[in-house]
């Protein structure tokens, strides 16, 4: 049920995002999703891509310094409340959400949100148990 | 091993007493010969009569690295230049190169102290040594090709850079001997371990590595990802290239070859000089060599002598490895810090590479600050800014208890420090002092 998110660290230094796509492009892997968390000095490049362990090779390779992080997706019904629907479900059973960023996806017609949370089982047991969608690694890697 | 049991080995009078003849001969030919000397000493009031042993070497003025150049290239000259067989210099990165001219006996000179060196490391004639210090007008290269070839050792002459090649090289012809800066070595390790290479399973023994400051702690992280024993050697262009100390395996200070090569440890201030155990700048004096001699040579490295007797047998007196250098020393709202402080810091983190570089600055009208860029890597690395902020809290939070100033630490991207193939550049200062 995971997600293998793609994390690269980044210089706040001119071209350097544009060399991650570049190396991801000339690799044939597409971007599904993306969101850059920055400091003053530094940034941490978060990405869903189609084949992140071709994805790692290439930008380890390229002096990257990138790691997988294990992620989970889910579905959320494009209209008002339906973000907050799940933020409260996850609230009531204390579960802490560290970062998440959300995109909409031509294949569900939904909006997805991806959570990073210490405890992945138990958040997808509670949107499982709610029947809130989780969105498969095949369906966000797969183009 | 020691090489040369005679003079390593030799009773202290007697080694002082073949010392004070040698400056004596030293003196009176420098008078005669090099006019440059000749009118130090006339200012300084001292005559060559005036030596008499090894003790009045502090009656000598001093030489310095500007004194050689202003006399660039042949001002210190002591034979016809018809007489010179091979001439090496300084890199000349921040001024006119110093001179280093060699006569027959002054490359058979070099070939002796560094079978020395090498011997330290218990090199043979079964070893292969891969040299890996730059071959040219840069003193390193050859210094140790002669050496390996005064003993029979099967050499390498790869020289500096290439690094793909310098694994190659390692793995397909099973070097037991490595020479590098440390730098260099720590940088060959990274890429080897990249390429999939076990050190542990190579006949790599011994590692002889000099040119620039390091610390105990990067000794300690070469010697792991190498698997070999790192010693320190050391040598300058002023005097002969290396060859002048190098560690001995008890690792405890670097033997001087002191019949050819003569201590002194002074205040770099004052000139005065200093006792045993006591830090200050190290001056040498050639007690031997031809074609450029040198007398009292500042060498600006800051270090102590030992003169206790070292476990392995060798009598000569020890070197401190050097400490940091009088010119790169950082006075930061006055503090002293010397780079290789910030380095023992550093290499003592886990999970932080001894990558780094040293960045002080002064805003007008404000304090000195001092930011430490640190290299990032998969291990320190993490997907949340919060724990990459903390970890350079945590490497800010050692520096000050270790400096006792506030630096600020900067994470900067892998590999984006310039790895040198020579010195690494560890300090950039953009004072207007």
């Amino acid at each position: 049920m995971d997600i293998k998110q793609i994390s690269v660290f980044l210089e706040n230094k001119k071209g350097r995002l544009a060399d991650v796509t570049e190396t991801l492009s000339e690799n044939g892997i597409n971007i599904r999703a993306l969101f850059l968390a920055d400091t003053t000095d530094f940034g941490v490049l978060r990405m869903i891509v189609t084949d992140p362990d071709k994805a790692l090779g290439v930008l380890k390779k390229h002096n990257f310094v990138a790691q997988e992080t294990d992620v989970i997706a889910c579905e959320v019904e494009d209209k008002p409340g339906g973000l907050n629907k799940i933020l409260q479900l996850l609230n009531a059973n204390d579960i802490n959400i560290e970062y998440m960023y959300a995109f909409v996806e031509k294949k569900v017609d939904n909006a997805v949100v991806v959570f990073k949370i210490d405890e992945n089982r138990k958040a997808v047991d509670v949107l499982r148990g709610n029947n809130i969608g989780l969105v498969t690694r095949d369906v966000l890697q797969s183009l | 091993m020691i090489w040369n049991q005679e003079f390593e080995t030799m009773e202290r009078t007697k080694l002082a007493g073949i010392q004070g003849r040698r400056l004596q001969e030293l003196v009176a030919r420098v008078y005669e010969k090099v006019p440059f000397y000749r009118k130090k000493m006339d200012e300084a009031g001292v005559r060559p009569a005036d030596i008499n042993s090894i003790d009045d070497i502090v009656k000598l003025p001093f030489t310095t690295k500007p004194d050689m150049r202003d006399v660039y290239p042949y001002g210190l000259l002591a034979v016809p230049e018809e007489d010179l067989v091979e001439v090496h210099t300084s890199s000349g990165t921040t001024g006119k190169p110093v001179v280093d001219a060699y006569t027959a006996a002054d490359i058979e000179l070099w070939k002796e102290v560094m079978a020395r060196t090498l011997a330290m490391g218990d090199t043979t004639k079964k070893d292969t040594v891969q040299n890996a210090y730059g071959y040219g007008l840069f003193t390193g290269g050859l210094g140790v090709h002669y050496g390996a070839r005064k003993i029979g050792a099967n050499i390498i002459p790869i020289s500096g850079g290439n690094t793909a090649r310098q694994l190659d090289v390692m793995v397909d012809f099973k070097s037991t001997v490595y020479t590098s800066t440390p730098s260099y070595s720590l940088y060959l390790a990274e890429e080897g371990r990249k390429r999939g290479i076990d050190f542990k399973k190579l006949p790599l023994r011994v590692g002889l590595l000099g040119a620039e400051p390091w610390s105990d702690a990067m000794r300690k992280d070469i010697e792991e990802k190498l698997s070999i024993t790192a010693l320190d050697i050391y040598g300058l262009t002023e005097i002969i290239g290396p060859g002048v100390s190098s560690e001995c395996e008890y690792k405890d200070g670097l033997h001087i070859c002191e019949d050819v090569f003569y201590p002194e440890i002074i205040n770099p201030v004052t000139g005065e000089a200093l006792p045993d155990g006591e830090k200050g700048e190290l001056v040498i004096t050639t007690l031997t060599k031809e074609g450029t001699p040198v007398i009292r040579f500042r060498t600006r490295d800051i270090t102590y002598l030992i003169r206790e007797q070292c476990a392995c047998g060798r009598t000569a007196v020890r070197m401190h490895r050097s400490l940091g250098r009088t010119d790169d020393m950082l006075i930061i709202r006055g503090v002293n810090v010397f780079p290789s402080q910030i380095e023992e810091v550093l290499v003592k983190i886990e999970g932080v590479e001894p990558h780094y570089q040293i960045v002080v600055d002064r805003e007008k009208g404000k304090l000195d600050s001092i930011e430490v860029r640190v290299e990032m890597n998969e291990r320190i690395f993490s997907d949340e800014i919060k724990n990459l902020e903390k970890a350079e809290k945590a490497i800010e939070e050692e520096l000050y208890s270790a400096l006792n100033i506030h630096a600020k630490v900067k994470l900067v991207e892998s590999n984006s420090i310039e790895r040198s193939m020579g010195k690494a550049k560890r300090v950039i200062d953009r004072r207007q002092l």
